[in-house]
């Protein structure tokens, strides 16, 4: 006699621990076989885009900071850079380093969240890693504080430059968490990655391979992830990213393993890209001297850049008012739930929850 | 169970006392009333434990992960728990509509009974006991197979999908680790010769823990599988399935739940602590708190392990629980016949140089069996145990 089963269908979020805010999927589940699964998105959605039409450029810059809440000095970076290359202005020097240093450090907290989170969501640790990460990310908070006062939304860069020269005790701060961070890294490495259930949960668990990657138009930590060693940073520099030495990091397995494994690896790099910055930096000017209110003449521009979380750019179309007439925003989270199916379907209820840790997206990002 | 009480402290106080106001006469009430006072008090020690092991185990994770812990109610937070109680009564007690009310409602009593009847054998001092039953373990085994049926009738009654995966998963956990539990529990009765606790703890010349060391390791393993607790933790499993079989539970029957899982976790403290530390004997400290002090030591092993692993997936743990630890008790429950068989006099009492011997080739077992049963789980499952990070950092650009 066999027993008469059916597929049930479960909705996982919007309001569920670990589906990094509110997003939703739609899971047929054969047992705990996952069968099918649909993402329902939006439950975020604040209209950046068309926001950004009702206001002058330099008034984006805040609407940014909201995008990717976890990263809003990169979002800023995008942004700017973008205004930068359609008003035609060069930033100096310092401004440069200040920006790339800035942009480094939101990539560590970055990708420590990101790393606590996928952690989090492997269960337990009674939160040990976790809070290992977010004791880490605290620090680069505090710097971000004493550079404009504000520890998530920033709005530290401005069209031109940095909002103002970095303050005295900014320096020691950085050097102080310079020296440190390396061990802590170490430490967390050896709480997890020598784990033997970490490596068993996580290895060959919904692998993307290198063309699928490519196809998706996947960036970022996941698409090195698979093996392709792409980095805007290395391949087309922005600010102060061609002064400055660094690997490019990839594994080649596509797996969770790797994803974040990777992203342990940047972490490291990113340090010594602000190290050599610390070296670098002279003193000057950090911002150019640029009205708030300006109408660029008609035309557009694009530049990306290497978000945490992958190709982050803002395509701006400007008809010549003070506002922008078009803001796109490529935002890497929603382009990375692209392979979402094809990595979940097959695999069991535990690993999609880690499967979607991996990917390390946000929903302020998602939505828009 | 009339002897056992008989010789307790509690007991003959209250009953004399009865017996001096009343007069003989009324001996059946002075019985009665005795009798419920011990069994009140072992029950308020156990819930007493329960609730302080709440805040110590909090206060231990949050210095494990670099907090504080709770330190806001009371001296260093200690009537945290109090607290705790108290939000719970004051919260809406909420049972689902399509809930089926009346299993809903009776399933935490169920857990927290499961736990107080565990306590009716161990023995917690000496002369400290209720019953002796010369089944003693046997009753363990299946009082606390009771918990795991709670678990499953919350998960069903709940009418939510999320409880349903929780109480399968309990389910299949309870079946696979139930058998090398009761393999464990196997060898102390081949040990000691008796399925009394009592019994067990006076048998122990040498602590069973050094006698057979794969006994305890299994024990331990197939214990924090039952009770839930890191890196089997997957009935609850917050981050996949919310909160498991407690999602729909809320006030104080979601409180009585939490309570029943850490007297659950106190009860199984003291049931290593009889089986393989030796109960409560010990030198100069009364026994009573020698017994605390191997229950703390439980609690804060199982702690530390929950701050450090992370959950297996459900799968994987019924792989370790069929293909790891079955045959690892096999192998234990066999060598322990054998040796038992080979070196016991004519009356089948083990001498303490026996005891010694025992000692060392149960070591060199453990020293053998496990990494030689490891590789054959790792050839067969694919589960890589043991297996060091190998990665490759490649260039690019």
């Amino acid at each position: 006699m066999s027993l008469h089963t059916e597929p049930v269908v479960v909705n996982i979020g919007p309001h569920h621990p670990s589906t990094h805010g509110v997003f939703r999927m739609r899971v047929t589940f054969d047992g705990e076989n996952v069968q099918d699964v649909e993402p329902v998105i939006g439950y975020l959605h604040r209209g950046t885009e068309k926001l950004a039409e009702e206001r002058q450029y330099s008034q984006v810059i805040t609407l940014t900071d909201r995008l990717d809440y976890v990263a809003s000095m990169t979002n800023n970076q995008a942004y700017v850079l973008s205004c930068e290359k359609l008003i035609d202005i060069e930033v100096p020097d310092r401004g440069k380093y200040l920006r790339t240093i800035a942009a480094e450090l939101q990539r560590v907290a970055s990708h420590l969240v990101g790393v606590g989170f996928f952690l989090a969501e492997l269960g337990g640790f009674g939160g040990t890693a976790l809070m290992y990460c977010f004791r880490e990310r605290e620090r680069i908070l505090d710097m971000f504080e004493m550079l404009c006062g504000a520890r998530i939304t920033v709005s530290f860069m401005r069209i031109g430059g940095v909002f103002q020269d970095a303050p005295e005790e900014f320096w020691p701060a950085l050097r102080k968490f310079l020296d440190e961070m390396p061990g802590y890294a170490d430490e967390l490495n050896k709480l997890i990655f020598e784990s033997e259930i970490v490596q068993a949960r996580t290895k060959n668990v919904s692998v993307i391979s290198a063309d699928q990657a490519i196809d998706a138009s996947l960036t970022g930590p996941i698409l090195r992830a698979s093996g392709v060693p792409w980095d805007i940073r290395a391949a087309q520099p922005y600010d102060a990213y061609d002064q400055v030495k660094f690997d490019v990091i990839t594994a080649q397995g596509g797996d969770n393993f790797d994803r974040f494994w990777v992203r342990m690896l940047e972490v490291e790099q990113s340090l010594k890209i602000i190290e050599q910055c610390y070296r670098d930096i002279r003193s000057g000017p950090v911002r150019s001297t640029t009205s708030l209110l300006f109408r660029p003449s008609p035309g557009e521009a694009y530049v990306p850049i290497e978000a945490p979380k992958g190709e982050l750019g803002f395509y701006l179309v400007s008809d010549g008012s003070i506002a922008p007439y078009r803001c796109k925003i490529r935002s890497p989270s929603f382009i990375s739930l692209t392979l979402f199916k094809e990595m979940l379907v097959g695999w069991k209820l535990a690993d999609i929850i880690v499967s979607l840790g991996s990917l390390d997206f946000n929903m302020g990002e998602v939505d828009r | 169970m009339g002897e056992a009480l008989a010789e307790n402290i509690v007991y003959r106080h209250v009953y004399e006392f009865i017996l001096s106001v009343f007069g003989s006469e009324l001996a059946w009430l002075a019985y009665a009333i005795a009798t419920f006072s011990v069994v009140l008090l072992v029950v308020n020690v156990l819930m007493l434990l329960a609730t302080f092991y709440t805040w110590a185990e909090r206060r231990l994770l949050g210095r494990f992960t670099n907090r504080l812990g709770p330190n806001r109610a009371g001296p260093f937070g200690l009537l945290q728990a109090l607290a705790d109680a108290v939000k719970l009564l004051t919260k809406e007690d909420i049972v689902p509509r399509s809930a089926d009310r009346w299993v809903f409602n009776i399933a935490p009593i169920v857990m927290l009974g499961s736990v107080l009847m565990a306590m009716g054998v161990i023995p917690l001092g000496e002369k400290t006991f209720l019953a002796d039953l010369n089944i003693g373990l046997l009753y363990l085994v299946a009082v606390s197979g009771l918990g795991s049926i709670a678990v499953l009738m919350a998960g069903y009654a709940s009418a939510n999908k999320f409880s349903t995966f929780g109480a399968m998963r309990a389910a299949a956990v309870l079946i696979s680790y139930e058998i090398p539990l009761v393999m464990s529990l196997l060898s102390i009765t081949i040990l000691a010769g008796s399925m009394s606790l009592i019994e067990v703890v006076n048998s122990q010349t040498i602590p069973f823990l050094l006698v057979t060391p794969l006994a305890a390791f299994i024990f331990l393993t197939a214990m924090s599988a039952e009770l839930n607790r890191s890196p089997f933790d997957i009935t609850e499993g917050e981050s996949e399935i919310v909160a498991g079989y407690l999602t729909e539970y809320s006030g104080m029957k979601f409180g009585t739940f939490m309570l029943a899982e850490f007297a659950a976790l106190m009860v199984a403290g003291a049931v290593f602590a009889v089986l393989f530390l030796q109960g409560w004997k010990w030198a100069i400290l009364p026994s009573h708190i020698w017994m605390l002090l191997k229950v703390g030591l439980f609690a804060l092993l199982a702690t530390w392990v929950r701050s450090t692993l992370p959950r297996l997936r459900p799968d994987q743990i019924l792989t370790f629980a069929w293909k790891f630890l079955f045959p690892l008790s096999l192998i234990n429950v066999i060598a322990l016949s054998v040796q038992r068989l080979l070196l016991a006099d004519e009356f089948g009492n083990l001498q303490q140089q026996d005891m010694w011997l025992m000692v060392v080739s149960n070591w060199i077992l453990m020293v053998v069996a496990v990494p030689v049963l490891i590789k054959i789980t790792n050839r067969k499952s694919g589960i890589p145990f043991g297996e060091s990070a190998k990665f490759h950092v490649g260039k690019g650009v």
